[in-house]
């Protein structure tokens, strides 16, 4: 997690994959590929495309993310808008932004998710102090799951 | 997120024993009602009902082989208390495996 403006925070994971650009493209963009790694969807590599990932509801989530895409540089660089379906404005708003760079070997492959806000990471609102400690405890296993 | 879902997690997870059931499974991985009971200090009835209401939580997930229940943690469960920056730090740590795969079954 890096910080990337004053009031949001991102997310990156970064890998170097032994493979080429043109294959980590092809699982990152066609939608049935996409469905094997990431989840279901009816994702377009276009630019204004809006589109779905959908997972099993869970409780207090609908299991759908709504997406749009925002940039498509074959090769090198995919973007989109990632929300979490709700239509309030308590629901989470970032961007992934997929760069992939051809090194000795393979493919650097690196994932931003940005935009979370302060109020994204306060879900547990209204409970008291001794919620908020288990809670922090969650957080700990829930970070330890690989 | 809805209050109702805060509650239900909430609730289910006020429970000690039930905590540590969820604690256990989610450092320790896949386990069996059995192994769980072992060191739950309750008996395997109460262990299974322990584990049911978890399930019903979404916190964990099993499955059936042959008489065998094996039981699971669920993070995604946590969704409704924990923050968004902790969820898809596991996510995206876990599709990023999932792609690695994919990507190496494509050569076949």
């Amino acid at each position: 997690m890096t910080d990337t403006a004053a009031s949001t925070q991102s997310i990156v994971e970064e890998r170097l994959m032994p493979h080429p650009p043109v294959k980590v493209w092809r699982a990152l963009t066609q939608s049935t590929l996409l469905a094997q790694w990431l989840m279901p969807n009816d994702f377009k590599p276009e630019v204004g495309h809006r589109f779905a990932f959908r997972s099993q509801p869970q409780p207090g989530w609908t299991g759908v993310t709504n997406c749009e895409v925002k940039i498509v540089e074959p090769l090198r660089r995919l973007v989109y808008s990632w929300g979490d379906g709700s239509e309030t404005d308590s629901g989470l708003k970032t961007v992934v932004t997929w760069t992939l760079t051809p090194e000795a070997g393979g493919t650097r492959v690196r994932m931003e998710q940005s935009g979370f806000r302060p109020q994204d990471e306060a879900a547990h609102r209204g409970a008291g102090y001794g919620w908020r400690r288990l809670v922090a405890g969650l957080e700990r296993v829930a970070g330890e799951l690989q | 997120m809805h209050a109702a879902a805060e509650t239900l997690l909430f609730k289910t997870l006020a429970d000690p024993t039930r905590r540590a059931l969820f604690e256990r499974l989610a450092r320790e991985g896949e386990l069996t009602v059995g192994a769980l009971t072992r060191r739950a200090g309750v008996s395997q009835p109460a262990v299974s009902q322990h584990l049911e209401a978890l399930r019903q939580a979404g916190l964990v997930t099993n499955r059936r082989d042959g008489r065998t229940a094996h039981y699971r943690a669920t993070p995604r469960g946590l969704v409704p208390l924990t923050n968004w920056l902790a969820h898809y730090g596991v996510f995206w740590r876990e599709r990023f495996d999932r792609l690695e795969k994919l990507l190496k079954e494509m050569d076949q």
